[in-house]
């Protein structure tokens, strides 16, 4: 078994309203919330869950970008949280993050080579020459070509704006890279390609990732493991496969459900969860999701569930798991075998076109 | 079917001035919707479906923008040819819209209620009392909860779904015969999004209204469309009913669209992906739009852009190598 990368434990980020020099405190946001989990090398976990739910909040907590209020994030071993200024910048050599909007991440007066060359000189990585090279090889990993070296942000699409931003992220070649919603800006066409990338630099590197997302269907492709995220708790975590055949939370049940898919009919029959999510200011005592939850009962209203055990390696936190794990997922009907003939034309063709021979 | 259709774009295209000459952004899109039926309009960013529904609803400023042909009817009434005012009266009337961003098309001074009764007066309801008591009525129609203390709050009190449904609630406020929704759940998340959708579906089977639905997202297109037109920059490549359309694309891109969608119910090792980008539109090519990313092309598609042809009943495709199973492997 690898040694884990990162271990997480009773990771807590609250946030104080009012306050200030001579105002009344108002009250405590519990974003994140007695968060615990670990992420192997070469492994991505995603954590998935709705706007609001702590998931940025934990990744950035992650890498101290907001100091957490307690808990512990350890990073090869290391405690990250409490550490001095200069030996966290030193570490930020290790754990890296690429940001939700390609748009607002870059510097709009820095030139590609200057934004990638910023952490390579930072951390020593290289210098001088060797960092020229660096930045040129880095573009060209990415699928960008070394003459975009010179260019602005502006002159670049989403899609590359994205590459711009992971190479960045992979020139110090960190050992743990948290993306928050990398490809939810982009067009599906160029999402894939995104996608496809960093699968291939996490097979080529080794990094592990912590991959930030709302969308269900990304994180069934690219996640190994997936935790579920509600009202800054984590109630559910397993093993994607596992997670995605057998969800033994609700919650994840309605997500996986409410989540469209490009088959006609599929979803019509699920009645998706009633109301919203309460407000993190004051989450009261019970479990977060029973307002809106079908299994709910008393007990759920009064006392927490803890995150325990479930199915073959994974951890849920509901008092109802047993009966929630009966419930059937709807299956999707196999492809069409048009659309798979067409597809497999398509396929051929595209095949015949990179070895060079007219379809 | 001899009745005419509720809206009937017939090839309408619409440009742009900018500093490097005209760009058209829509270029030559026909479709039908009839009443009670959902079309949707997908494509990706850039492809213009936005700019169609602005332009179907007349709300293209001109300039930059300039119609630069078709014909939009609404019962057989050519839009682009009314007096402003008269647009003006089927827009909130007759013809109902709602867009991507709850947050930014409420106007965050006035309360809900009062927002909605301007809508009710604008189109000519006189009596106050009775603006009101409808103001609730359409707030409970989109379920939004205590609707009577509700239709006092501003915007701000009210949370994402919760504006999406006031701006559904605005859109209906006169009974439209047409509801444009422009990206209606893409700022949602899904347990919400998938709320407004059988909002959007229920309301038109109670109603009647036909509904026109513009996204990026064919799941969503999927689970709400009777028809689905796909664009791909500026020009329809394929229109058909959502079923056939899901079940057997026929143009590339669509099938390339399909591909590149991961999905939840299966773990395929690598992502399909489009290679290359959309042509800018100062630079289109002279054939076929697709040419430089499709693995089909030849010289034909890059030399002459291909007619929108039927191609079998009901399926309209613009591509000179459909159908393409025929292609030999």
């Amino acid at each position: 078994m690898k040694p884990n990368v990162l271990d997480v434990s009773g990771l807590t980020k609250h946030f104080t309203l009012g306050g200030g020099l001579f105002g009344r405190k108002k009250g405590v946001v519990q974003a994140v919330s007695d968060v615990s989990f670990s992420v192997a090398g070469g492994e991505t976990l995603a954590i998935v869950g709705e706007s609001g739910c702590g998931k940025s909040t934990t990744g950035r907590a992650l890498l101290r970008l907001l100091e957490p209020t307690s808990g512990s994030v350890k990073l090869d071993g290391e405690e990250v949280t409490g550490l001095s200024p200069g030996r966290l910048q030193a570490l930020r050599r290790n754990m890296q993050m690429v940001f939700q909007d390609p748009f607002g991440s870059l510097n709009p007066r820095m030139t590609v080579r200057e934004t990638l060359m910023e952490p390579l000189l930072l951390h020593n990585v290289a210098t001088g020459k060797r960092a020229h090279e660096a930045t040129a090889r880095l573009l060209e990993t990415v699928g960008l070509a070394a003459h975009h070296a010179d260019r602005y942000p502006h002159e670049f699409s989403g899609g590359q704006r994205q590459r711009i931003c992971i190479a960045r992220a992979i020139a110090t070649r960190p050992r743990l890279i948290v993306c928050d919603e990398p490809v939810s800006a982009l067009d599906v066409s160029v999402q894939a390609q995104v996608v496809n990338l960093l699968q291939d630099l996490q097979r080529e590197f080794g990094m592990a990732y912590v991959f930030i997302s709302h969308d269900l269907s990304v994180v069934r492709h690219i996640a190994d493991r997936v935790a579920v995220m509600y009202l800054g708790r984590v109630v559910e975590e397993a093993p994607a496969a596992q997670l995605f055949a057998d969800p033994r939370h609700p919650y994840t049940r309605a997500l996986i459900e409410a989540a469209p898919r490009p088959v006609p009919g599929l979803r019509i029959a699920a009645e998706p969860p009633k109301g919203e999510a309460p407000s993190a200011l004051n989450p009261g005592p019970g479990c977060a999701f029973a307002p809106r939850c079908p299994l709910a009962t008393d007990l759920c209203r009064t006392t927490r569930p803890a995150l325990e055990p479930a199915g073959a390696a994974g951890r849920v936190a509901c008092h109802h798991s047993e009966t929630a794990a009966g419930l059937s997922v709807a299956e999707a009907p196999p492809q069409s075998p048009q659309l798979a003939a067409r597809l497999a034309v398509m396929a051929r063709a595209r095949a015949a076109q990179a070895s060079g021979t007219p379809a | 079917m001899t009745a005419t259709p509720l809206l009937d774009v017939r090839d309408l295209a619409i440009e742009f001035k900018t500093e490097g000459g005209a760009v058209r952004a829509v270029d030559g899109v026909s479709f039908s919707v009839d009443r009670g039926k959902t079309i949707g309009i997908v494509g990706e960013s850039g492809c213009g479906k936005s700019v169609t529904s602005l332009g179907i609803m007349g709300l293209i400023p001109t300039p930059p923008g300039r119609y630069a042909g078709g014909e939009v009817l609404f019962e057989g009434r050519d839009l682009l040819k009314m007096s402003a005012q008269e647009r003006r009266g089927l827009r909130g009337g007759r013809m109902g819209m709602v867009f991507q961003e709850p947050m930014t098309s409420l106007n965050p001074v006035y309360t809900i209620g009062a927002q909605i009764i301007e809508c009710l007066k604008a189109h000519g309801m006189r009596n106050a009392r009775e603006a009101r008591d409808r103001a609730v009525e359409l707030l409970d129609l989109v379920r939004l909860p205590s609707p009577s203390s509700r239709v006092d709050d501003y915007p701000h009190q009210l949370s994402g779904g919760q504006r999406q449904r006031v701006m559904i609630a605005l859109a209906l406020a006169n009974n439209p015969d047409l509801l444009i929704a422009d990206e209606p759940t893409t700022a949602l998340d899904v347990t919400i999004q998938a709320q407004i959708l059988d909002l959007m579906r229920d309301l038109s089977d109670r109603t009647g209204a036909a509904i026109m639905l513009i996204t990026h997202d064919l799941g969503v297109v999927a689970e709400t469309c009777d028809d689905v037109v796909v664009m791909y920059a500026g020009k329809v490549v394929e229109r058909a009913p959502a079923k056939d359309l899901f079940d057997g694309p026929m143009h590339p891109y669509t099938l390339g669209l399909m591909a590149a969608v991961p999905r939840l119910d299966t773990d395929a090792d690598r992502l399909e992906t489009i290679p290359g980008a959309v042509p800018p539109p100062w630079a289109m090519p002279a054939g076929c739009r697709f040419a430089s990313r499709c693995p089909l092309a030849t010289d034909q598609c890059r030399q002459s852009p291909p007619p929108l042809r039927e191609i079998a009943t009901n399926r309209l495709v613009a591509c000179w190598r459909a159908p393409i199973e025929e292609i030999a492997a």
